[in-house]
């Protein structure tokens, strides 16, 4: 059975990119900026069509994709993200390529890629949509051709990338050998049907998966390329990568765990915890170090993904009951955390736009004083990242490891904390080059474009309201991970 | 709507006020400084109104909880329960107290602040947050929101000394905020802790305090777990040996924050140590106060004689809050109600007195730029009114009877001879130092030859004059009306569990 109406959005996402794309032919003498006006508006019009989803019987497509609440709250959260990557591009991009159509129909052709790492229950048409992804990463990471960190950045990525997605293939395809299926539902009754030992073969499947989708996410050690491709990349483009890939990542470790490996976790959760571990470690420690604010901010979201990762421990530790109750708190973490980053972005975007400046950190000295509401802005999105209150982190971050509180994994939570605590110092120190020092080179206050300032408050009023109260986004959250744990508990039954 | 329900609603209005003011200043101009400093001035009359009212109104012999008020913020979701998180406020004598004290140290900080020229502004936003949490910590019976507000006060920190502060200001300011969230770290995994251990699906202090004294809270776990919030609030109680952020701290800070943080903040770590690790874990207090006892006592002492030493103005008195905190540790590790009863005295006696004496600071510091004791010398001779207030606030620091000082050492020292009784003795020699310092800065600074250089020092200014009368006036009526406290604290500090 085939139910085509299922993806109306997807289609209208991939009609409008093929007509962005075709405008910039057609009217080379537009305005640059309307490219990602219209890329935004066909983002937000996704979302909208989304929100009228259909929820479809587990058979139509043989099961290959399930519409429900979990695939709608990726749907909305990602177009969310392509609408303001693609208003952060209007400025910035104006001038650093030539052609920009194809730039806005691969954000939106990335959407797509996302949706479906949501709404796959079967390893391959994971694999192809994670691939969809990955490739408008890889171009969109080099696009500003002229700039050599760009193409470095992209060509690193893509050699990374590939050998990431063959580890992967080599996990489905060890999978597949022992179960003899690939679809989620499929995995889990095999397991089941071996009686709880797991074949020596499968756990190595599953490594194998765990280490190419860590490698999307950035997770340590898999993390090597996440610092340049953050550099080189275009500034929204950063801040797509930041968001974007984590939240798909994640959705598909949800729902690849929550369906197939589950009831198994004896033979899996020690390596999520220990990666859990060697990421918030990594990527806070290094951070310290850091003099380009990119790169910081790669290495604390490096951090962020650790924090995240305990969830998934938290899975294989508590099984279907905690880890419903976990995944939940692990979305509205993501919904905070990708508020708080797309903030950090827009006013650093903003402020680059309007200075020249390169991304070094000494570059936004003094910025209290030139701009004092970007400044905000910025320090309300880093102490977010902190986990401090009256931001979104404090209040999502709580939530989530008390959530994942299993005894075993009180020591991983220890560790995730004094992380949070050693990223307050970084974080401490960016505060400290914008309230402490008078601007250099004698910037004096400027004023933000109107939008720009428009979307930095709209972000700084999400930032707080996850922060002071997450009650309705928990309670998405909460509705978006039901239909989750309760495929994998019939299987498991 | 009932009385009580209706006083509730003056808890959250005072909690509110200083948000809603901080919303205020954000929108006006930066430029507009009048604008600014009024909306701050008439922020800190509310607050000390309703202050005053809370702590007023506050029946000695009614419930142990007052103007209790809930909203549910979040419940029914993933881990939580019915009530999960509540917006959940009330005071009991203590807190009632406290909340005085905060009144009266915020509004006198504000007054202060006249004179900041510097982004006024950014400084009264970030002053209010503070205020916010400050409140917002002592009403909260919710443990999320405890939470909240506790890390809430201790966030703006960091700017407001490293921008606005002197002496080393980048260095005291990243040592305090990295000290205090460092304790807040070992707060937070304890939070993890009980909140999973008791496996109620509620942040509820009430429901968890219940969990504690029935055991659901095993004995064993309390003893691991006490001493993270012991430790976790100490840090900010500057307890020995983590103190060291003090002293530091209070020299970079400037003057509103020296008094709000010696004055209110440091009572959030004692406060902390009452109501999450008294309160929720009685078997791990027990089994712990001993170990507080010696820390506390240490403190004490070490703070006195680390102030005997000190040349700069703002180390003497940094130290000396080591040593009056050190005092409250006592106090409370005395588990007995007369020992609580003098904690919390010395809670609000210390904040008032810590806050006189860094206004009296900043009022010299801000003419003569200096503030080492050396420099100065006969100052008694043009600055009179300046040295009566600080002779009033050395004299109560010192424990002098009829002044809050003596009031509150009192009932600590009679509570630690019945149970400690050598450490009762290792504090009146502390005391004792306390004497000591206090004496000979008196006779460095204020009396001798007047050194010509400070012939041109002014008095102290109008708006410091009120402020310092207010606080003055604090001291002398804890110092002879007892029972105006005493009769507020009697049943709460009874009630508390394992107190005798």
């Amino acid at each position: 059975m085939r139910d085509y109406t299922l993806f109306i959005p997807e289609y209208w996402a991939a009609a409008a990119a093929c007509l962005i794309i075709a405008i910039e032919i057609a009217r080379p003498s537009l305005p640059r900026p309307t490219l990602a006006y219209l890329t935004a508006i066909a983002a937000v019009i996704y979302g909208g069509f989304s929100l009228f989803y259909i929820p479809n019987d587990p058979e139509s497509f043989m099961g290959l994709i399930q519409v429900d609440d979990f695939t709608t709250f990726f749907r909305v959260l990602g177009a969310g993200t392509v609408a303001i990557t693609a208003m952060l591009s209007a400025t910035h991009m104006r001038h650093r390529a030539s052609v920009l159509g194809e730039y806005y129909g691969l954000l939106l052709v990335a959407l797509i890629g996302l949706t479906f790492m949501a709404a796959a229950r079967e390893l391959l048409t994971a694999y192809i949509a994670l691939e969809i992804l990955s490739f408008s990463f890889y171009i969109l990471v080099g696009y500003a051709r002229r700039d050599v960190f760009s193409a470095e950045a992209s060509l690193k990525y893509i050699l990374l990338g590939g050998f990431a997605s063959a580890v992967l293939l080599y996990g489905v395809s060890l999978v597949y050998g022992v179960s003899g299926t690939t679809f989620y539902d499929g995995i889990a009754a095999g397991l089941a049907d071996q009686g709880g030992d797991m074949d020596l073969a499968m756990i190595a499947g599953l490594m194998l998966i765990i280490a190419g989708v860590g490698f999307k996410v950035s997770a340590a050690p898999f993390h090597m390329w996440a610092p340049d491709a953050y550099q080189g990349a275009p500034l929204p483009i950063t801040a797509f990568l930041s968001t974007a890939s984590k939240a798909a990542g994640f959705a598909l470790i949800l729902r690849l765990f929550s369906a197939s490996f589950v009831e198994e976790g004896e033979s899996w959760r020690w390596a999520v915890a220990g990666v859990a571990v060697l990421t918030m470690i990594v990527g806070n420690l290094v951070a310290i170090q850091q003099t380009d604010l990119k790169r910081l901010v790669a290495y604390s979201s490096i951090g962020q993904v650790g924090y995240m990762l305990v969830v998934i421990a938290a899975i294989g530790y508590g099984g279907p009951e905690i880890g419903e109750q976990a995944s939940s708190a692990l979305l509205l973490h993501m919904v905070g955390y990708v508020i708080s980053t797309l903030a950090l972005f827009t006013a650093l975007t903003a402020y680059y736009d309007r200075t020249g400046r390169d991304s070094s950190i000494r570059g936004i000295r003094g910025m209290a004083e030139s701009q004092p509401y970007l400044a905000l802005i910025v320090t309300a999105s880093l102490f977010s990242f902190a986990g401090l209150p009256f931001f979104a982190g404090f209040a999502t971050k709580l939530f989530m490891f008390q959530a994942s509180a299993e005894p075993e994994l009180l020591w991983v939570i220890g560790v995730a904390i004094v992380a949070s605590f050693i990223s307050l110092y970084y974080y401490l120190m960016v505060i400290r080059e914008m309230y402490l020092f008078d601007p250099e080179g004698g910037l004096q206050r400027f004023r933000v474009q109107p939008i720009m300032w428009a979307m930095a408050t709209l972000l700084f009023v999400g930032i707080l309201f996850v922060g002071i109260y997450p009650g309705p986004v928990f309670e998405l959250a909460d509705a978006a991970v039901e239909p989750l744990f309760q495929v994998g508990a019939d299987a498991g039954s | 709507m009932t009385f009580d329900e209706g006083q509730g609603y003056v808890l959250l209005s005072t909690l509110a006020v200083p948000l809603v003011a901080a919303l205020v200043l954000l929108l006006l101009p930066g430029g507009f400084k009048g604008g600014i400093r009024w909306v701050s001035l008439i922020t800190g009359a509310i607050l000390l109104g309703t202050s005053t009212y809370i702590f007023v109104a506050y029946q000695a012999d009614g419930d142990i909880f007052q103007m209790e008020l809930r909203w549910a913020w979040i419940e029914n979701v993933s881990f939580l329960g019915e009530n999960g998180v509540s917006l959940y406020l009330g005071v009991d004598g203590i807190s009632s107290l406290m909340a005085l004290l905060t009144g009266i140290v915020a509004f006198a900080g504000t007054l202060v602040s006249w004179k900041v020229d510097y982004r006024p502004k950014d400084f009264f936003i970030l002053y209010w947050v503070l205020i916010a949490g400050v409140y917002g910590t002592f009403f909260s019976l919710d443990l999320f929101f405890f939470f909240f507000f506790y890390e809430l006060a201790v966030v703006p920190l960091y700017l407001l000394i490293g921008v606005w502060g002197s002496t080393r200001k980048e260095y005291g300011a990243m040592k305090l905020t990295m000290m205090l969230v460092g304790g807040s770290v070992l707060m937070w995994i304890g939070i993890f802790a009980v909140v999973a251990e008791a496996d109620l699906g509620t942040f509820s202090l009430p429901e968890l305090w219940q969990a504690g004294e029935d055991g659901v809270l095993g004995e064993n776990f309390q003893k691991i777990f006490f001493p993270f919030f012991v430790v976790g609030c100490g840090v900010l109680a500057a307890l020995w040996p983590f103190h060291t952020w003090s002293p530091d701290g209070h020299m970079s800070a400037p003057t509103a924050v020296s008094m709000v943080h010696a004055g209110v903040l440091m009572k959030l770590g004692s406060f902390g140590i009452i109501r999450l690790g008294i309160q929720m874990m009685p078997e791990g207090a027990e089994f712990w106060m001993p170990a507080l006892m010696v820390l506390g006592t240490i403190g004490a002492v070490y703070g006195a004689v680390g102030a005997l030493t000190q040349r700069d103005f703002k180390l003497v008195s940094g130290y000396s809050s080591v040593s009056h905190m050190g005092y409250v540790l006592m106090g409370l590790a005395t588990l007995s109600a007369i020992g609580l009863t003098g904690a919390s005295l010395q809670m609000f006696s210390h904040g008032v007195m810590t806050a006189l004496v860094f206004l009296l600071i900043g009022a010299l510091y801000d003419q003569a730029h200096t503030r080492d004791l050396k420099d100065f010398g006969g100052i008694a001779k043009v600055m009179p009114l300046w040295v009566i207030a600080y002779v009033i606030a050395g004299l109560a620091n010192v424990g002098l009877p009829g002044l809050s000082g003596f009031t509150a050492e009192f009932h600590i020292f009679v509570g630690t001879f019945q149970t400690y009784p050598v450490f009762g003795g290792l504090g009146i020699l502390a005391a004792a130092l306390a004497a000591g310092y206090m004496l000979r800065m008196f006779s460095i600074v204020f009396f001798g030859p007047l050194n010509p250089r400070w012939q041109e020092l002014r008095d102290v200014n109008p708006m410091e004059a009120i402020a310092g009368l207010l606080l003055v006036g604090s001291i002398v009526v804890m110092g002879v009306w007892w029972s105006l406290f005493t009769d507020r604290l009697a049943e709460t500090v009874l009630n508390l569990p394992g107190v005798s």
